[in-house]
């Protein structure tokens, strides 16, 4: 049996359809990723699952449970962290963990070793106000919050956002081990760098999914060819690269450009044509999960 | 039930911690109590009155000494003929002008006596009114003793007025009550609505909506503190009129506190149905503050309901306030008992129903 299954969900507000016939399952015990730019529909499906929002169209159960008849029970045993801070500014970092272990009805000393790695980290400050952490401490604090009643099911959305890049390792590294644990784990980040740590990754763009599979199986679909080229001119480089034969996509990326080809590409009659160009550079490389992501965006 | 008691556990640690809240609810009754009730006074003192004495008979310089004696009047002893003293009047530095015209005390007996003269100044029409019908007593009395004294028989009788309930007509008596509805009014229409609010504003409503909590026990939670503090509030106002100003109610102290629970209750789901329809505080704040202006003005605190116009009058009967507020003054000045007053008591229990439901429809509407 599936902890999450989706089907075909829409949700729209007024004109703007946030999401438009969403599907996908999550399997026990898995750590699933929601990867998207901003605007994709990430937070609102989140908000769907967690049964704060309902669906247009479709359905969905969490645990076994329907989103919209059992929300009293999905209540009862998934975990959210929204994606914006939500907990009590004014509250010390002790009597937030507390007020929530006891809306759930459970002791925080019950869940303490679910809970512990965490809150161990930011225990030396639990009686410091939560408005006053740091973004990493707030996040380690809003994790321990959503998982003292022992969830069988989280939703982060989000987590990543706004927090440094040592935190942001250390809370990958986090949720591996609640992984271990046997709890899914749902998750969207927009870093498409953090897809990697997930067992299976759903690409959503506009509210759609462009294309679900393993991080190693994403990349291994694109069935393109791919070069990244350079040159003393970039910004010239691009232009006349997107005008020359054979080529289907031409995108920044980070230093380089990369460049999708058709098969009757031909790397001399490209240097040929791009001759202006000065210091042109040219060499095929792997595509990652971004390129896959532009890949089928475009398409 | 658990819930309840660990939420409003929560809400209470989350107003002793707010800097400025816990000072609030102490100072504000205390201030608003002491402050209030001397300000807001129709009383006019300190009539400034310029006497041109044209007479120069024992008589004359009596009324002059008893409207210099008497406590509403200040004597602008500046001017010496009617001329000068219009002047002054023009100027605004003299209210009312009395003329006492020559020969009015060798006249006083005779067929046809001399009239005295009042000119006021009506800009201000509280002022100018009052302040020549408080001169008019003056005079009236200190010639009723004059004619006693002469023996003499009264040209006129002098009407006997006695005010009942408030003996001295004094006006803080009547505005003492009614400050402590304006009280209960901010602190338990405002304060609860913004809290609702802040909780959305902050995003914190969305982490309690994913915990077990249902809806109601949520906003009971957030609103039980504000009735306590309500209460509290009153209380501290009563205790402040009884030490400061004397005034003690009359009529019994449950029906004060029966309708003031009333009233909270019904004022407070008015506050939550309004913070559901906002999104954050500024549309909360300006919507309350729409509301209470016209509970101000327009539910007899300050002006009372019978002079205004028909249509406004009517008006009145759909705002809670003014059954409160007759029943506080009624209890509080003369007395009256539950069964004079079932029926204010019964508007405020429909309002309690009224408004509580169209607070549970519009939290509903937010799924």
């Amino acid at each position: 049996m599936s902890a999450i299954k989706v089907e075909n969900i829409s949700k729209s507000f007024g004109k703007v359809k946030a999401l438009d016939g969403i599907s996908f399952d999550v399997k026990r015990g898995e750590l699933f990723g929601l990867i998207g730019p901003d605007g994709a529909g990430k937070t609102t499906l989140f908000r769907v699952l967690a049964t704060l929002l309902n669906p247009d169209e479709g359905g969905a159960e969490v645990d076994g449970f329907d989103i919209v008849k059992d929300y009293h029970a999905i209540r009862e045993r998934v975990g959210y962290m929204p994606g914006r801070f939500s907990l009590y500014q004014d509250l010390t970092v002790e009597e937030n963990l507390n007020f929530f272990a006891a809306l759930f009805g459970v002791k925080v000393e019950d869940s303490y070793d679910l809970v512990a790695p965490i809150y161990r980290q930011i225990e030396p400050f639990k009686t410091r106000r939560a408005g006053k952490l740091s973004g990493g401490m707030k996040q380690k604090l809003a994790l321990s919050c959503a998982l003292i009643h022992r969830p069988s099911v989280l939703f982060l959305d989000e987590p990543t956002t706004g927090v440094d890049a040592v935190s942001r390792s250390e809370f990958w590294d986090m949720l591996a081990d609640l992984k271990q644990r046997g709890i899914t784990i749902l998750v969207s980040t927009p870093y498409m760098d953090e897809a990697s740590r997930c067992d299976r990754i759903a690409l959503c763009n506009e509210g759609r999914i462009l294309g679900i599979d393993t991080p190693t199986d994403i990349v291994a679909g694109f069935d393109s060819s791919l070069y990244a080229i350079k040159g003393d001119n970039m910004y010239q480089l691009l232009l006349a690269a997107r005008k020359a034969n054979g080529v289907r996509e031409c995108y920044p990326f980070g230093e380089a450009h990369h460049m999708i080809a058709d098969a009757e590409f031909d790397v001399e009659q490209f240097k040929a044509e791009l001759v202006e160009v000065k210091g042109l550079h040219i060499e095929p490389t792997k595509p990652s999960i971004e390129d896959m992501f532009i890949k089928l965006m475009k398409q | 039930m658990r819930q309840l008691f660990i939420l409003i556990q929560k809400e209470f640690t989350q107003i002793f911690r707010n800097p400025f809240l816990p000072k609030l609810i102490i100072v504000f009754p205390v201030m608003v109590m002491l402050v209030m009730p001397w300000v807001t006074t129709m009383d006019v003192r300190n009539v400034s009155v310029a006497i041109i004495d044209e007479d120069g008979s024992s008589l004359s310089r009596r009324i002059t000494s008893d409207i210099r004696a008497a406590e509403y009047f200040t004597l602008n002893d500046e001017p010496t003929t009617h001329g000068e003293a219009m002047a002054l009047l023009e100027d605004c530095e003299v209210d009312v002008i009395l003329l006492i015209p020559k020969d009015f005390e060798r006249d006083m007996t005779s067929i046809d006596p001399q009239k005295l003269d009042i000119s006021a100044n009506a800009v201000n029409a509280t002022k100018g009114s009052l302040g020549s019908q408080y001169l008019v007593q003056t005079i009236g009395s200190t010639l009723s003793k004059y004619m006693s004294e002469q023996c003499m028989q009264q040209t006129s009788d002098f009407v006997v007025v006695q005010n009942r309930y408030n003996p001295t007509l004094n006006y803080r008596h009547l505005m003492i009550p009614a400050l402590m509805i304006m009280l209960l009014i901010l602190i338990c229409g405002f304060l609860s609505a913004v809290n609702i609010v802040i909780e959305k504003e902050n995003g914190t409503i969305e982490q309690i909506n994913v915990t077990p909590v249902g809806r109601f026990t949520f906003i009971l939670a957030k609103l039980i503190p504000f009735w306590l503090i309500g209460l509290f509030v009153v209380s501290v106002a009563m205790v402040v009129a009884w030490i400061v100003y004397d005034l003690t109610p009359i009529g019994s102290l449950g029906n004060i506190y029966l309708a003031t629970i009333l009233f909270i209750l019904g004022f407070s789901g008015f506050g939550v149905a309004v913070a559901n329809l906002s999104n954050n505080i500024q549309q909360t704040m300006f919507v309350m503050f729409f509301f209470i202006i016209i509970f101000m003005l327009l539910s007899g605190l300050l002006t009372p309901i019978s002079s205004m116009p028909e249509w406004a009058q009517n008006f009145t009967i759909i705002l809670p306030p003014r059954y409160y507020i007759e029943i506080m003054r009624a209890v509080y000045l003369k007395g009256t008992t539950f069964v004079e007053l079932w029926h204010n008591f019964a508007a405020l229990g429909i309002f309690v129903i009224l408004f509580n439901t169209l607070a549970a429809i519009t939290y509903k509407k937010q799924a």
